[in-house]
């Protein structure tokens, strides 16, 4: 050795491996303004559609008139449902069995709803021409109140399901029922409520809200007729469905359609699923020759494309009178909108809302759930969560506070003597989960001693003592969470969309000089993949992470991958990751064995390359090996160095975590101040620090979001009264809240690297952190539950209904 | 979101402005800082034929000081009357009030003239005008008329201004040196139009009450000048009592409509709040 060989250490931060806070990659070109999003595809002859959108919630549609629109200078063609039935298009497919309208057929279900698709030379002559098109409706009664969608006298929404008595998962029992949904023991969980000493049984709706990324929906469909292909560039989250959905759909041969996603402006759940834009740019491309161009803007955006939650939890906890909890029962009531376009796996109708006994140790549980139709907009996708996980982690977290208030004890003891322990993992729970691996009861402690959780509770007495004593207007509450999330979808066992199983993949490809590519089938969305993709196999095979390009997002060149949504692309895509490396690890391992003489299994791996065992001065690097491959290899061996990894992951991952908020209201206003936001994440092993970190800032401004007033709030006649970032509260850098961020490691077993995923938690933790912080605020003036969302006026109303304010 | 077609016109002179206005009749509409016609324009909601953009007009531009007033053209940014020296002595209620609007972003576009001529009761300065009794300068193409801020407005989006008639400047009277101020404004985030909000301007002497002017935004069709609850706290020390009996007194006049910021009663009921805080800190500041 000289002075010039590097040192371990050097050698392993060249490589900027897992654990690094290697700055991201891609910001290069996002902080420049450098991206490549669809609406910067811009392609000679290119026409754009636009929709003529329905005013009412409810309403026959008896006549369309595109007399005057056709005459507007630039209008080709105002596309209809009677246009696309030609093409047997008029309906699709969603992703959760039922069937969905691509543009009004007779009827209209939900305001805004597509009723004709105007295609034109301009942006500006499309929204011209749907501004002539007429249409003639005559608006019928609209359903609007989830609770009343099963009245017998309640209106008929979908006259295409009449007689229809059984659905996608099992029978109907109304006119407006989608499925029942039951899981878990019900004599069992009935006998424990039986037995039990203390029971409460509450009703906690999660309200509906909407994922509203910064990017809207949008697509560019070019159709070449001499070759007879289909290109979409498109804001999907997972390109590799799209093209599978528009094969069986559109009847095109699979190998013809090329899908693309480029950047992507943020998905959270909302560019999952298939809209009627794609659909129509499609026809409209086939039919004209011509690439069409489809954007969405923001209020076709929050009333229209997919809405998230809306679930009415009727929640029941048995337990003793010590607090030690016997059984759990839950019913919710899930308003599906118009059509059921849940993005779940297909066998799970209200997606792993089986989740919802948490983090701890209920003996027995049972839920049912029922879907109805509503006169409001299709979805019920995962915002930023794995499908429903949101909604069960606000139910049980909520739950266990009014349990805690009702038996007097404090929410974090009650969380403590609870929780499923250490040693109980694998642990099975009573609704049908094997939790992989966590330690609950250390990361509750850390977060209660970081934050001085006790001295807090003594400030909060001693305000509350004021309050009564008329010194102060502000009340305090400390809002925990702890929550468990079900992430990695998943298993083949039990998860596909439209029967393809929910694996993922990784093709790696080494160059001779020692860089290489990836390419994953996950899709980037703002989470940086190229950053922490490239850490993976920098770690794995020693190859430094600035000399792996890694590439998502075109179905031409990744291997197929379900898509990045429900925190699943670390869980799957990046076990899918590990494996590629490990192959090539092996092979590399056999092509040093034979460059270096000895047996492959005198070879031992060392950060960046092999030394022979026991000789630390015989060694060769990955770099080495690299051009290896392509000159010298063994004899019989192929060349190259390169592999490809479908992975089936054995099992979901569980990460955890528990959080904590302090926050004073001014009961005179209700205006809120967050004083401190504490969130301790597990999310296994760690790749990248720095990007974990933002993930969790970004979930919780989200989570800060939902919980203190976003809401997709409709009025009596079915109008969205939240449809611009006006009332759709989307908060600026000056509203959200400091936060604190901290972890603890407990690594998954059977994931190749232990990494659980980190994405969804703080929204799926973070939300039940503030309404528990605002409910324990008002506990003490005598309420149990206050539902969300707890904007200024609630809280005021709150305190009104309290006695609090004259 | 795609406003439908106009013609765009860039006059160099308020005369040119006006010529245009009066040819071109009532599908010209003035076009400012354009944070109100733009939106309205992209839904529509709004389709005027013709825009005359008056950002080219020099004359429109610019604070000075005459005697004991201060005028401000009306193209005057929101950020042009924060980086005034001049307003930040004479009138720091100005200040206070245009950071309250929006973000940096939008108060470099937005303009005093655009703001209180538009008539729209979420804007800000027009209850400030009230309160401070400032007066706007209206031209026409029959001349120049000064209208009271007072007597200015109607009802929602419906002012003194006539067809063809521009606002061309803003004067307000300089308030006496030691006078206490304040603007609350509830808002829900930033960028919002006020739940409710009041503009205190107030002399005291000796510990009381010497004069007193309140006027409200968003509680109503129009800016409101509260007079009751300025007279209520005229010749006290604005005790409890009394700033209870002012803000009952501004609720009675409110008429707020339920929006997605709250319903009506709780819109009145913050009103009135914003009244108390706005007058305890205006006294707090006055000498």
């Amino acid at each position: 050795m000289n002075d010039m060989t590097p040192t371990r250490e050097q050698r392993e931060a060249k490589l900027e491996g897992m654990g690094c806070k290697r700055k991201r990659v891609e910001d290069i070109r996002f902080t420049q303004g450098k991206g490549n999003y669809v609406d910067d595809v811009k392609l000679p002859g290119m026409l754009h559609g636009d929709f003529v959108r329905s005013p009412h919630a409810h309403a026959r549609v008896k006549k369309i008139d595109d007399t005057e629109a056709l005459k507007v200078p630039g209008v080709l063609a105002v596309i209809t449902a009677e246009t696309l039935k030609t093409v047997n298009l008029a309906w699709m497919p969603t992703l959760a069995g039922d069937v969905q309208m691509v543009l009004a057929d007779g009827k209209v279900l939900f305001q805004n709803q597509e009723v004709a698709f105007v295609v034109a030379t301009d942006r500006y002559a499309a929204d011209d021409g749907i501004n002539k098109v007429v249409v003639e409706y005559e608006p019928l009664p609209p359903l609007i109140d989830p609770f009343k969608a099963m009245d017998k006298d309640a209106p008929v929404l979908r006259e295409d399901l009449a007689g229809k008595t059984t659905g996608a998962h099992g029978p109907r029992k109304h006119h407006n029922h989608i499925f029942e949904w039951t899981v878990g023991d019900k004599d069992l969980t009935d006998a424990a409520f039986r037995k039990a000493e203390v029971t409460f049984k509450e009703m906690i709706s999660y309200h509906r809200t909407h994922p509203s990324p910064l990017e809207t929906c949008q697509c560019v469909c070019s159709f070449d007729k001499i070759r007879g292909e289909l290109t979409i560039w498109g804001t999907f989250q997972a390109p590799h469905v799209i093209r599978t959905v528009v094969a069986l759909i559109a009847k095109l041969p699979e190998q013809k359609i090329h899908v693309i996603s480029p950047d992507i402006g943020g998905g959270f759940g909302n560019k999952v699923g298939a809209y009627p834009g794609y659909i129509c740019a499609a026809v409209a491309s086939i039919v004209t020759g011509k690439p069409v161009k489809w954007v969405e803007d923001r209020i076709e955006n929050l009333t229209a494309t997919s809405f998230a939650r809306d679930y009415h939890m009727t929640t029941e906890i048995a337990s003793t009178k010590e607090g030690k909890v016997t059984g759990l029962r839950v019913h919710v009531l899930a308003d599906h909108g118009a059509f059921d376009a849940c993005a779940d796996p297909s066998k799970w109708p209200a997606g792993f809302f089986n989740i919802v006994t948490g983090s701890y140790d209920f003996p027995t549980a049972h839920l049912s759930v029922d879907g109805i139709y509503t006169n409001k907009a299709p979805g019920g996708v995962a915002y930023r969560c794995s499908f429903r996980v949101t909604e069960a982690a606000y139910c049980i977290e909520r739950a266990m506070d009014i349990l805690a208030q009702k038996l007097g004890m404090d929410p974090a003891e009650l969380r403590l003597k609870n929780f499923i322990k250490p040693e109980q993992f694998p642990y099975h729970s009573a609704l049908g989960w094997e939790y992989d691996s966590g330690d609950y009861a250390t990361a509750m402690k850390k977060a209660m001693e970081t934050v001085k959780y006790s001295e807090l509770r003594k400030e909060q007495s001693a305000l509350r003592e004021a309050f009564k004593r008329g010194e102060t207007r502000e009340i305090m509450g400390v809002g925990v969470s702890f929550f468990t999330e079900i992430v990695g979808a998943g298993p083949s066992k039990n998860c596909d969309i439209l029967g393809i199983a929910m694996f993922d993949s990784c093709e790696i490809r080494l160059h001779p000089t020692g860089a290489g590519i990836a390419r994953v089938g996950s899709k980037s969305q703002g989470q940086g993949h190229e950053t922490t993709w490239a850490q993976i196999i920098a770690t794995e095979i020693g190859i430094p992470a600035d000399d792996i390009m890694v590439e998502e997002g075109n179905t031409d060149t990744a291997p197929y991958g379900l898509g990045t949504y429900g925190s699943r692309s670390t869980p799957v895509a990046g076990a899918a990751i590990a494996m590629a490396a490990r192959k090539i690890k092996a092979k590399a391992q056999m092509i040093a064995a034979y460059k270096l003489e000895v047996h492959e299994d005198d070879l031992e791996w060392d950060i960046d390359g092999f030394r022979v065992k026991g000789l630390p001065e015989k060694t060769m690097s990955m770099k080495d090996i690299c051009w290896a491959a392509y000159n010298s290899v063994p004899p019989g061996m192929e060349p190259g160095l390169e592999a490809v990894s479908y992975y089936d992951p054995p099992n979901m991952t569980y990460p955890f975590g528990a959080y904590i908020c302090v926050m004073n209201i001014d009961v005179d206003t209700g205006v809120y101040k967050v004083r401190r936001f504490y969130a301790l994440d597990d999310c296994g092993t760690r790749i990248n620090p720095m990007i974990i970190e933002g993930q969790v800032h970004g979930g919780l401004t989200e989570a800060f979001a939902i919980a203190m007033g976003q809401e997709i709030r409709y009025d009596a006649d079915g109008n969205v009264v939240t449809g611009s970032f006006m009332d759709f509260f989307m908060p600026t850098a000056v509203e959200t809240p400091h936060w604190e961020t901290d972890f603890t490691v407990t690594p998954s077993p059977h994931h190749p690297i232990g990494a659980k995923g980190v994405g969804e938690s703080p929204n799926v933790g973070g939300v039940p952190a503030f309404s528990n912080a605002v409910n324990d605020a008002f506990s003490f003036l005598g309420s149990t539950h206050i539902q969300m969302p707890h904007d200024y006026w609630r809280n005021w109303k709150a305190a009104k209904d309290l006695g609090a304010v004259a | 979101m795609i406003p439908g077609p106009f013609n765009y016109y860039r006059p160099a002179t308020v005369a040119d402005a006006l010529k245009l206005l009066s040819t071109l009749g009532d599908e010209a509409r003035p076009l400012a800082g354009g944070h109100s016609l733009v939106p309205m324009m992209k839904l529509r909601l709004a389709t005027p034929e013709h825009l005359v953009d008056l950002h080219g007009v020099a004359d429109l531009k610019g604070i000075r000081r005459e005697g004991n007033t201060v005028v401000i053209g009306a193209m005057t940014t929101q950020h042009e009357l924060l980086a005034s020296d001049e307003i930040g002595r004479s009138l720091p209620i100005l200040d206070e009030t245009a950071l309250l609007i929006a973000d940096p972003q939008v108060r470099y576009r937005g303009t005093i003239g655009g703001n209180v001529a538009n008539g729209d009761p979420g804007n800000d300065m027009p209850a400030l005008m009230m309160a401070l009794g400032a007066s706007y300068r209206l031209e026409g193409k029959s001349g120049a008329r000064e209208v009271a801020a007072s007597e200015f407005y109607q009802g929602a989006y419906f002012t003194a201004l006539e067809p063809g008639e521009l606002l061309t400047s803003v004067a307000i009277p300089v308030p006496s040196a030691g006078h206490g101020y304040a603007y609350e404004k509830l808002k829900r985030k930033v960028g919002d139009y006020a739940t409710a909000a009041a503009a205190v301007v107030l002399t005291m002497a000796g510990g009381k009450v010497a004069t007193c002017k309140i006027a409200l935004t968003n509680l109503s069709e129009t800016p409101l000048l509260a007079e009751d609850a300025a007279k209520a706290v005229i010749g006290t020390s604005l005790d409890p009592a009394t700033l209870k009996k002012a803000a009952a007194a501004a609720e009675a006049i409110m008429s707020p409509a339920a929006d997605a910021r709250g319903p009506v009663e709780y819109r009145k009921h913050v009103g009135g709040i914003m009244v108390m805080r706005a007058l305890q800190r205006a006294a707090g500041r006055a000498s």
